[in-house]
């Protein structure tokens, strides 16, 4: 009686090549979000409007106020740019917090578990249809940018670069969101600590105003915050106005250094999330 | 005899809490279990246990002659699982979700969309198919989940209290699309808080709840402070007969809160003509699920479907 006979199975007893089950597995469950987002427009429509609507404030109400040098309100709209494209794939990565605590605390997490699919493929995928978006909505607002008169003046390639970056950086931000989705008890406490942590970054940044006009104490932080880091890397590879402190590590090679961040946060998060996933509810 | 699920000793607490003290199954191959329990007693525990989403504290169980805690995938794949709420994506149509769930099955995208077409048809919802879930009734939704956990045939199948919630018109409709799978021999492991569910369904029913313990006192006078004296040992209310100078605790962990009882009971100088631990029985189980005794009820009493013999009661 102790001896099993296993069952005759299915397709499913074929060899397992996990590394390729682990991609058309992250493609299905990245199709069902995109599927998604066609079901919900609002969603990707509120996604775009918010980071226009700071375009315009801050080009046409507050950005005569701030000095980035010579140039004016103009000067001040080729700083702004790249700024807002850094905040906007900060803001995208609540939306992820949310969704994959939706997720978790309803059935169709468990439909996952027990499919022998890769587990890590619910992350995966749910990372990679934010990535899509996020290009999307960085795309868009380039062209709102192009309207107000920012411009690119470093040629295809620094161009081509920046928007490596900013898709690079909303990839491996979005782990971090992902990874404190699974850890809120529910979609109510994810809306707001899915922000909580978002606001400090992006706002003690030089997203909006030189690091210059902020308090000494606060500006190696500042400096060293992997938004800044973007914004900077940005405005020098598109040409954009760089109002600088000094010639601190940070301001010299912030390119570099946005590339570090988003391969520390890849290398760090992404671990971090896929094991939070595999042990929840266990 | 072919064991499809074999467990023993399985036991998984919450924290303080005991959900599962060492529970034994044994389903044969081809055949239907019903997990009859109150709220609480465990069910959904083991059924989560048993289809890897879960892990037990101790004790060990294997799932189509896999073990669930080692080759969680093998027994991913020849399991399916539905839940007590609709596991699907509310935002997707019908045909979506099963084509999702079979492309995560594995299937290839031809054999992902004719399975779907398929159990569509199979479960009465393709004119429903290219609609979202969203607009689904209660019924629909359930037989849509139950038709997800179909994709990959599988050939043990999870039924985690599966007509919960709904009106009587969608559990008939539940029944009968459990009875059809049920005759073309998938081995089913049902959990459910109705009798007549699984007097309906299942060929063995194994009643879960927990155990008791059954202290005599010497004195009438000491069968209250007894009571209240062990309540701390007890997973619900104690309840004491002073007529019989019985008390009866519901318990969690039996043999441990013996002892405890004991030494408690011995620390208080209240004598003890006897204790015993005692199983849950089918009418315990019965008044607890409905309040009432069984030879009141009709649900009891109804004709057994013949169809498939004899009902052990165990």
């Amino acid at each position: 009686m102790s001896t099993l006979t296993s069952q005759p199975t299915k397709e499913s007893t074929a060899p397992r090549p996990r590394f390729g089950w682990l991609i058309t597995d992250s493609i299905s469950v990245s199709r069902r979000h995109l599927l998604k987002i066609t079901r919900v427009p609002e969603s990707l429509f509120f996604a775009l409007i918010q980071p226009v609507m700071f375009v315009l404030l801050f080009a046409f109400v507050f950005g005569g106020a701030i000095d980035v040098g010579p140039g004016g309100a103009q000067s001040y709209r080729e700083y702004l740019i790249p700024g807002i494209l850094a905040q906007t794939v900060m803001f995208a990565v609540a939306g992820i917090t949310v969704g994959i605590t939706e997720d978790a605390s309803k059935g169709i997490m468990d439909r996952f578990r027990s499919l022998p699919m890769r587990p890590g493929a619910v992350l995966t995928g749910h990372t990679l249809a934010s990535l899509l978006q996020n290009i999307l909505v960085i795309g868009i607002l380039s062209v709102t940018g192009l309207a107000v008169g920012w411009r690119i003046h470093n040629g295809f390639s620094d161009a081509a670069l920046a928007y490596l970056m900013f898709a690079s950086f909303a990839y491996a931000i979005t782990w971090v969101g992902a990874w404190i989705g699974l850890h809120m008890p529910n979609s109510e406490v994810a809306g707001t600590a899915g922000l909580a942590w978002i606001f400090p970054f992006t706002f003690a940044s030089n997203i909006f105003t030189p690091v210059a006009t902020m308090p000494t104490w606060l500006q190696p932080f500042v400096l060293w915050n992997p938004v800044s880091c973007l914004a900077l890397a940005a405005r020098k590879l598109f040409g954009n106005p760089t109002p600088l402190l000094g010639d601190s590590f940070p301001e010299r090679y912030p390119v570099q250094l946005s590339f570090a961040y988003c391969f520390l946060l890849l290398a760090i998060f992404a671990p971090l999330a896929v094991r939070a996933f595999k042990t929840r509810n266990k | 005899m072919t064991l499809a699920i074999k467990a023993s000793g399985l036991a998984k607490a919450y924290g303080d809490v005991i959900a599962l003290n060492g529970i034994d199954i044994e389903v044969e191959q081809g055949t239907v279990l019903g997990l009859l329990g109150p709220n609480g007693s465990g069910k959904t525990t083991t059924v989560r246990i048993l289809a890897t989403l879960l892990q037990a504290d101790s004790g060990s169980a294997s799932v189509g002659g896999f073990d669930v805690a080692t080759q969680p995938d093998e027994v991913r794949s020849v399991i399916g699982l539905t839940g007590q709420y609709a596991a699907v994506d509310e935002y997707l149509t019908g045909r979506e979700n099963l084509e999702l769930f079979g492309r995560l099955f594995h299937l290839s995208k031809f054999d992902a969309a004719k399975r779907a077409t398929e159990l569509l048809d199979r479960f009465d919802l393709s004119d429903a198919a290219d609609r979202g879930i969203k607009g689904y009734s209660g019924g629909m939704r359930r037989r849509l989940d139950l038709a997800a956990s179909l994709i990959g045939r599988p050939n043990v199948l999870f039924l985690d209290e599966p007509t919960t919630g709904l009106d009587p018109r969608s559990r008939q409709g539940m029944w009968a699309v459990i009875e059809d799978l049920i005759s073309e021999g998938t081995t089913v492991l049902l959990t459910t808080q109705y009798l007549e569910e699984a007097d309906q369904l299942a060929n063995r029913i194994v009643v879960l709840d927990h155990d008791r313990i059954e202290i005599v006192c010497e004195s009438a006078q000491d069968v209250a402070r007894a009571a209240s004296l062990i309540q701390e040992f007890g997973s619900a209310p104690a309840t004491s007969e002073e007529v019989v100078k019985t008390v009866l605790l519901p318990v969690a962990g039996g043999s441990t809160a013996i002892v405890n009882i004991v030494r408690k009971l011995d620390e208080n100088k209240i004598a003890i003509a006897d204790i015993a631990l005692r199983r849950p029985t089918l009418d315990d189980v019965f008044l607890s699920l409905t309040g009432h005794a069984t030879e009141a009820d009709e649900a009891i009493s109804a004709p057994a479907k013949g169809r498939r013999g004899r009902k052990a009661r165990s």
